[in-house]
């Protein structure tokens, strides 16, 4: 039956094992406009995101053979036959300059935004506006400003630090205005719990705030590589270009995805095209996995919320 | 009048957010260890005082305030006194339950020492004596390890309450620690607070007449009546209830108006 009288209530007998009722909402004629036009809404956004991806999938999967994420181009030219030579090197190259800057620009990024929302220090609206200001940075100009003061003024080579360095830059807006926008939403009530307990400041942020947004960081973090690891102008300007594989930071070039991916189409002839998207698979896969990888570990210990 | 030299007492007390003047000149004395009800309208000013009373109104951005607050003959407001050090003293529950999210309810109840940098000899016997004192060892002593979160929101109070305690503080103040707990949940906090009370000095904001009746020793009553907010009077609380001296607590307490 379909109503519940009160008169018959007597007469109901309880069913068992219960019928579960789903809720659905009633089908309205606008509703099913309004969720019509989403999905074509989305589908529009989509269809570019899925192409580019197919694209990198299936160009870029001609590039690879056993050994290609195994070696560097040391012995081999970029017009070689695509079974010799791969796309090691610019990975380590890559992983090691991220890393890096993430190392330099993470921290850095995170006391900034501690500084403007919880110190609010003196200085707080001016780095902020400063903040703002260098997100609008280009990044060709990052690379610049390092090449002229790093690469010309201390080490007269082109290297891995420089590299890292023009990263950092680009990274620290990024990963500072995620951290304070994370800062921004811990409630009142938990910072008071702190202090009412005889907290300084510096214990408060460090053992209460700090933790309780420990997710939020990690997205700060992850936002910042995301940001910088495709970057190609300021390391063609400071860490140049390497075709071997290198962990030396100061003494040599070195190589990275986009740098590898750059110098590869420049080269123009059909397998190095290949090897570019090659690169370009690489590149994005990666992304893929360090965004996993900070999830996980962000998540694993945060026990609630 | 003389300065008390014991307890906690306030003179000539004013707070002020920015230019809003929200508490003018209160006087008044909270002896040692007797249980304190602060009452009055809402808006009057009484988490204000409270939140005076150990330091935490100076959080507020551009607040201010002027006169003095006399723990144990010594003024809380003098040049050369930690406020993190008098906060350790004079704990604090507040309205809504806040227990750290990202902790153990064990480490809730501890939190406080490793805040404040207090050393103790053994955590596991004085997380169960703050729990059993807050009335909530019997629930949850079987499960320290989870998380705060997983607790009702009454639990969650008790929590707080015990988290306040395991700083061993002289006074503790409290507002309106029960206005979101239910029945049953309040009748244990009011337990809490009466056995608390043979050693500690308790100031507890209020809107509940009843309560106010049942677990305090002595009752003040604010009011601010446009202007900033003020003490209209303070005595124990069997006259402040049968036999105030102003007709306005009067009104209040028989419910009518506030
Ligand atoms: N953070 C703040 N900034 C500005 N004004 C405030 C702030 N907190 C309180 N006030 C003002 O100070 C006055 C007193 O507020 P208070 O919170 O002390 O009242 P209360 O007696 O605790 O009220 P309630 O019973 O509703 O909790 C009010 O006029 C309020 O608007
Ligand atoms: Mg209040």
């Amino acid at each position: 039956m379909d109503y519940f009288h009160f008169d018959d209530a007597q007469a109901v007998e309880p069913q068992r094992p219960w019928t579960r009722r789903r809720f659905s909402k009633p089908k309205r004629w606008s509703e099913a406009a309004i969720t019509c036009a989403m999905w074509v809404g989305f589908a529009v956004v989509m269809l570019p995101w899925i192409s580019i991806i197919a694209t990198v999938v299936v160009r870029g999967s001609k590039a690879f053979y056993i050994d290609y994420l195994t070696t560097d181009m040391l012995v081999n030219s970029s017009d070689d036959p695509l079974n010799a030579g791969g796309v090691g090197h610019a990975i380590v190259g890559s992983l090691i300059m991220v890393t890096l800057a993430a190392l330099i620009a993470v921290p850095l990024g995170i006391i900034t935004a501690v500084y403007i929302v919880e110190i609010k220090g003196r200085f707080a609206k001016a780095v902020r506006f400063f903040t703002q200001a260098m997100s609008g940075v280009p990044s060709i100009v990052a690379g610049l400003f390092i090449y002229s003061m790093v690469v010309i003024g201390i080490t007269h080579k082109y290297n891995a630090i420089a590299g890292s360095m023009a990263l950092s830059i680009l990274m620290l807006p990024t990963v500072t205005r995620t951290a304070e926008e994370v800062l921004k939403v811990v409630p009142r009530e938990l910072r008071d719990a702190s202090y009412a307990l005889g907290a300084s400041q510096f214990r408060t942020t460090v053992s209460v705030v700090l933790p309780n947004v420990r997710s939020g960081l990690v997205t700060a973090a992850v936002l910042g590589v995301a940001r910088v690891a495709g970057e190609t102008a300021p390391l063609l300007l400071t860490s140049q270009y390497f075709v071997k594989f290198s962990t030396d930071l100061f003494k040599n070039p070195m190589a990275s995805l986009p740098t590898y991916i750059f110098g590869n189409l420049g080269v123009g002839s059909d397998n190095a095209v290949s090897r570019a998207w090659g690169g370009s698979l690489v590149l994005i896969v990666l992304i893929v996995l360090l965004s996993t990888l900070a999830r996980l570990i962000g998540g694993r210990t945060r026990r609630s919320r | 009048m003389s300065q008390p030299t014991t307890g906690l007492a306030t003179r000539g007390l004013h707070a002020w957010f920015d230019k809003h003047h929200a508490l003018a000149d209160v006087s008044i004395h909270f002896p040692e260890n007797t249980v304190t009800g602060l009452i009055g309208p809402s808006g009057c000013g009484k988490s204000t005082f409270l939140r005076l009373l150990n330091r935490m109104h100076e959080f507020i951005p551009k607040s201010a305030m002027a006169g003095e607050v006399l723990f144990n003959g010594e003024d809380i407001y003098g040049a050369d006194v930690d406020p993190t050090e008098i906060r350790k003293r004079i704990g604090m529950v507040f309205q809504k339950p806040n227990p750290f999210p990202s902790m153990t309810i064990g480490e809730n109840v501890v939190a406080g020492l490793k805040l404040a940098k207090v050393k103790t000899s053994n955590k596991d016997d004085l997380i169960e004596e703050c729990l059993t004192r807050a009335g909530l060892w019997k629930e949850v002593g079987s499960r320290l390890k989870a998380p705060a979160s997983s607790l009702s929101g009454g639990q969650q109070q008790r929590l707080c309450i015990a988290r306040a305690l395991a700083l061993k503080p002289e006074v503790l103040l409290m507002d309106e620690p029960c206005s979101a707990l239910d029945p049953g949940s309040t009748l244990r906090v009011e337990e809490t607070i009466e056995q608390l009370s043979e050693n500690m000095t308790i100031v507890i904001v209020t809107h509940n007449m009843q309560q106010a009746a049942r677990v305090s020793d002595y009752c003040a009553f604010f009011l601010s009546g446009g202007g900033p907010g003020r003490l209209i009077e303070a005595d124990e609380t069997s006259k402040i209830f049968s036999s105030p001296q102003d007709s306005r607590t009067a009104d209040y307490v028989q419910g009518r108006f506030g």
